[in-house]
């Protein structure tokens, strides 16, 4: 229930909404609670609604860390 | 999925795990909390445990919402739904949590009742627009995460118009699980759990931010690593809180950076302070009534709420006293602890609600980890965790 998955945008819709990938379907959420979302942007989605966008470039540094603390081993 | 499929690579699992064991000081326990039953879950299904040393422990704390309400509120639920008018809508994961008497939601629904299950606020709002004549409550459940859903739910019916649309709030705050925890050498009120510091959940922090864990670290020295969900997520965290330990430190940090800034997302954060209020007190399943730990309906909202609206029959019922599922969500106990675990309960036939969710302990342990050695092993050690 509390699952929040990242989604793909792939449109906007009118009165805050947006089509997204989740498990390979498009599925209709709200885009109420981020503001300024774009086709594109990945977004943190639960129960139907988006709760903020994924940072991509945060995201590569967490990648990168990862693989800082795999190492040496 | 981008942002999921790289952080489950189970050869570079494995390599951290190697640091996380090269690094562990092998005449040190190093136990920490899982608050979140997502976390707990993805422990199970990964198996992380298994690939940590003997000396890192990992113990599930109450961050399931659907374990931690009491029966109850599941009983006045059903109580709500017997209204002729009301139809009840809810998450799935409600449906089959056991109310007292052997009833649960989906018996109710059985029975006659108009129970419908939603996947969000959204459909309830739907309902609710197409079928005037009924009184369309939403039973809401959840942690600060799923909040705002609901506040944003309670907004737009209040901009439609629509007058058949309320709200039963069972909503929770983590901060104050997390201190009930923390506080039970004092209280007595607990078993006390020692730990040497806290897998934060991140989708939480998402909305709050991690600011509101810094008490913790300030008041109680302890730590907090706020985590993502994904395995890697998981053991990245883990081999901060270790090095936090043996830097002697205490501070709330973040794993999940790529979704959680300090001071939350403020949008929601004003919403749900616009609609909602602290209860004084909320029971909780395991946990006891702990103090200003959840929220209700502002007076200004009122006639959004279910409570106010309609009579409900209020309900003392206690929970069936073989179900360890309070001690569980405590720490101090784990599953195969519980001598119905596996006999008289499974997800078939759950006794307690630890059983019914996918994040609940019970589940996970049933559904990932009932053979594992490692289990029966912790059990022996952990059982006197004070
Ligand atoms: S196994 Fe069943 S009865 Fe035992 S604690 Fe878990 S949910 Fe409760």
């Amino acid at each position: 229930m509390c699952l929040a998955i990242p989604a793909l945008v792939h449109e906007l819709l009118p009165d805050g909404m947006a089509k997204v990938g989740l498990d390979g379907v498009l599925k209709e959420i709200s885009t109420a609670l981020v503001p300024n979302v774009a086709v594109g942007d990945y977004v943190v989605v639960h129960v139907g609604y988006a709760l903020t966008r994924i940072d991509a470039a945060e995201a590569e540094r967490t990648l990168a860390l990862l693989a800082e603390a795999g190492a040496h081993a | 999925m981008k942002h999921v499929d790289e952080y489950r690579n189970g050869a570079l699992a494995r390599s951290i795990a190697a640091t996380i064991a090269r690094e562990a000081d092998p005449a040190r326990l190093y136990r920490f909390m899982e608050f979140c039953g997502g976390h707990t879950h993805a422990i199970s299904r990964y198996g992380l445990e298994d690939l940590l040393p003997e000396n890192v422990r990992l113990i599930h704390g109450p961050g399931c919402p659907v374990c931690v309400l009491p029966v109850g509120r599941i009983d006045e639920a059903i109580g709500l739904a017997r209204h002729p008018k009301v139809t009840l809508c809810t998450y799935a994961d409600l449906m089959r949590v056991p109310a007292s008497g052997g009833s649960s939601l989906i018996r109710a629904k059985a029975e006659g009742c108009d129970v419908r299950m939603v996947y969000s606020t959204l459909d309830a709002l739907r309902i609710a627009e197409a079928e005037p004549d009924r009184e369309v409550v939403f039973l809401a459940i959840g942690f600060e995460t799923t909040t705002p859903p609901t506040a944003l739910a309670i907004r737009a019916a209040e901009a439609r118009g629509l007058a058949n649309f309320s709200v039963f709030s069972n909503h929770v705050l983590t901060p104050s699980a997390i201190r009930a925890i923390l506080e039970a050498p004092k209280t007595g009120r607990l078993p006390p759990v020692a730990l040497e510091g806290f897998i934060g959940p991140a989708h939480v922090s998402v909305v709050i931010g991690w600011k509101p864990y810094e008490v913790f670290a300030t008041e109680f020295g302890q730590r907090i690593v706020v985590s993502g969900f994904e395995p890697l997520d998981v053991m990245q965290s883990v081999l901060m809180l270790v090095r936090q330990v043996n830097e002697g430190r205490t501070e709330v940090e973040n794993q999940y950076v790529r979704a959680v800034v300090p001071e939350g997302n403020r949008a929601a954060i004003e919403l749900v302070d616009e609609i909602f209020e602290l209860r004084d007190a909320f029971e909780w399943r395991g946990l006891g009534s702990i103090p200003h730990s959840a929220l209700k309906l502002r007076e200004k909202y009122a006639r959004f709420d279910a409570e106010r609206r309609f009579t409900i029959p209020p309900s003392a019922a206690k929970d069936n006293p073989a179900c360890e599922c309070g001690l569980i969500l405590t720490g101090a106990k784990l599953p195969a602890d519980c001598r119905l675990f596996g006999t008289v309960c499974s997800p078939e036939t759950p006794m307690g609600s630890c059983m019914v969710s996918s994040e609940g302990a019970c589940a996970a342990h049933w559904t990932y980890g009932r053979f594992r050695d490692r289990a029966r092993r912790a059990a022996t050690t952990r059982g006197g965790a004070a």
